[in-house]
């Protein structure tokens, strides 16, 4: 059966769905309906979700159908269904973060990106499923086991935002909310085909994000495309009193979305075309670039020269600060608990039992680099690495606008392909980490295909300059 | 090198139990891994200050204040264990070393 044959709202963007509700075409219910139809249809053979909120989406359908069957305005999100990966908390719902510690986790409250968009109107269609605790790149480490790429289910969708990719790459939701740490935003778009925002450092708050790594972590979104990305960066951003590290910036990325992008100076770093990767990807990207250049745009080779390091920096940088989030998950206040003959012996049952492979791995890794001993050897070195990768950007962005790259070496690899050696794993987010340990904001949107594979561009922006990447990624649509 | 000792004793700080199995498997990929790692150690990174914030927000904070802004009957419905509205666990203090 091709998919989609059979889904009648596919392809629908926030607008469309606005202009559909207001033009009364179709109520929110028959909508949300016909997703939660979908998603069923479907959950066997992707995976896509944890938990699918079918009671709540209705009751939040209802309630937007009241209000336009009253004569009242909507807001541009109001009524549009999305999901939300299960590292983020919705109150009352499960948030297991694709860990068996949590299997049992029932939210006490909304994180306030999750707030912002109930607030703002968008119905909540389940929990999508991702790595355990956000510690993976293919959606192979999940508890709940894997979710598989809807344009090849024998392939993986990427992670760790695997469900969210998934679920918006298959039209079983709008948009999804995602977290991206060393590219888990980013990577599972371009696997997927759908346009993957990870905004800058601060931006959006972290308030209800289960932590993962707290200096590398950032909230974003999976869209169909760069305006609906723009639609929702404009609803959940801003300061936030429960997140000290939320910058106080409110910007505009919707305004000059549409201005065309004659005149922009790109820059392509050589450090990110190298061998190894898939050369018929390198390709795709630099025929995406010639598009650029013919809507006007100026493109120069420019260097970061620290590229090099980056990965290595995010893989002591990462597990260290994972260590010491995880930490908490201990039997002791929340999610699971096996009891032992003693505390101590409760903590490491419960901990031993309830973490996976992978997750117990990067807890072991972060240990080793911040003993005694090793830490300047290790996390030390590691944070000026993390200096000069921040400089790299720097340099470069008084040259150019913005810079265009793959977003990921490879299409999307088999399921098993790379899961039994983690370094491997690792290497595929080579493009990606970068703009996590600088904190800069980065999208990938879709610009071609290999072997019938979607490939994502990558276009890395200076601090808080989402509206021009955006405005970048939405020519480049229209292009 | 990262060997079977070592990843016990790591596991013993991450309270983790590991079996012996498990011991050599973690040893052997914990050292590939750090093999890669190391590769920070061939540059001069002698004057270079690290960061440990990328915005460079500073000391930021907000008046400490008490409200009632979580709901306590949700978040005791995620302790495993109750007590009189307290949390219970077995004792932390032990009489005998």
């Amino acid at each position: 059966m091709r998919k989609n044959n059979n889904m009648r709202f596919a392809e629908l963007t926030i607008n469309s769905i606005h202009q559909g509700l207001i033009n009364k075409e179709f109520t929110c219910q028959e909508l949300v309906s016909e997703y939660l139809r979908w998603i069923k249809l479907r959950q066997n053979d992707i995976n896509a979700f944890i938990t699918v909120t079918e009671e709540m989406a209705m009751q939040q359908a209802q309630k937007v159908d009241e209000k336009i069957n009253a004569g009242k305005e909507i807001g541009i999100l109001e009524g549009v269904p999305a999901a939300i990966k299960d590292n983020f908390l919705v109150e009352d719902i499960l948030a297991s973060a694709g860990s068996k510690i949590l299997s049992n986790y029932i939210a006490p409250y909304d994180a306030t990106a999750v707030k912002r968009l109930r607030t703002a109107g968008v119905i909540f269609l389940g929990k999508t499923n991702c790595d355990e605790f956000a510690m993976g790149s293919s959606g192979e480490t999940s508890a709940f086991g894997a979710t598989k790429n809807p344009l090849d289910e024998e392939r993986v969708p990427g992670g760790s935002s695997s469900g969210s990719a998934a679920a918006v790459g298959d039209n079983q939701c709008v948009f999804a909310l995602g977290s991206d740490t060393g590219g888990s935003i980013r990577q599972p778009a371009s696997f997927c085909g759908v346009v993957g925002l990870k905004p800058t450092y601060g931006r959006v708050s972290r308030h209800g994000l289960i932590a993962l790594a707290s200096s590398l972590d950032h909230v974003g979104s999976l869209t169909k495309n760069a305006l609906d990305a723009a639609q929702v960066l404009q609803t959940i951003s801003g300061a936030d009193d429960f997140d000290s590290t939320a910058v106080d910036q409110q910007d505009d990325f919707l305004s000059h979305i549409d201005d065309d992008l004659r005149g922009f100076k790109f820059g392509i770093p050589k450090e990110y075309f190298i061998k190894g990767m898939d050369e018929r990807v390198a390709e795709v990207v630099l025929q995406a670039i010639d598009k650029l250049r013919y809507l006007g745009a100026k493109v120069i080779e420019v260097s970061l020269p620290h590229t090099q390091y980056s990965l290595a920096t995010y893989y002591i940088l990462q597990p260290a600060e994972a260590a010491a989030n995880l930490a908490r998950y201990d039997g002791v206040k929340y999610g699971l608990r096996i009891e032992g003959e003693n505390l101590e012996d409760m903590y490491i049952k419960t901990r031993s039992y309830g973490f996976g492979d992978e997750v117990k791995r990067r807890i072991m890794l972060g240990t080793y680099v911040l003993t005694a001993g090793y830490a300047d050897d290790f996390y030390k070195t590691a944070q000026k690495m993390r200096t000069l990768i921040k400089q790299d950007f720097d340099q470069v962005f008084k040259k150019v606008d913005c810079l265009l790259t793959p977003t990921s070496p490879s299409v999307a690899f088999k399921l098993g392909e790379k899961f039994s050696n983690p370094l491997t794993m690792y290497l595929a987010d080579i493009f990606t980490v970068s703009a996590n340990i600088a904190g800069v904001p980065a999208i990938s949107v879709p610009c071609g295909r290999v072997d019938n594979l979607p490939v994502g561009l990558q276009i890395i922006g200076n601090y808080f300059e989402e509206a021009k990447i955006l405005q970048v990624a939405h020519g480049f649509e229209k292009g | 090198m990262i060997d079977e000792n070592l990843v016990e004793h790591l596991a013993q700080l991450a309270k983790l139990d590991v079996t012996l199995e498990e011991k050599a498997k973690y040893g052997e990929q914990l050292s590939a891994i750090l093999d890669y790692v190391k590769k920070l150690h061939s540059v001069d990174l002698m004057t270079v200050k690290p960061t440990d914030h990328i915005t460079g927000l500073k000391n930021v904070s907000r008046n400490d204040e008490p409200a009632n802004i979580f709901s306590v009957k949700k978040t005791l419905k995620t302790v495993p264990e109750i007590s009189l509205n307290q949390i219970k666990v077995k004792s932390v203090l032990n009489e005998k070393k």
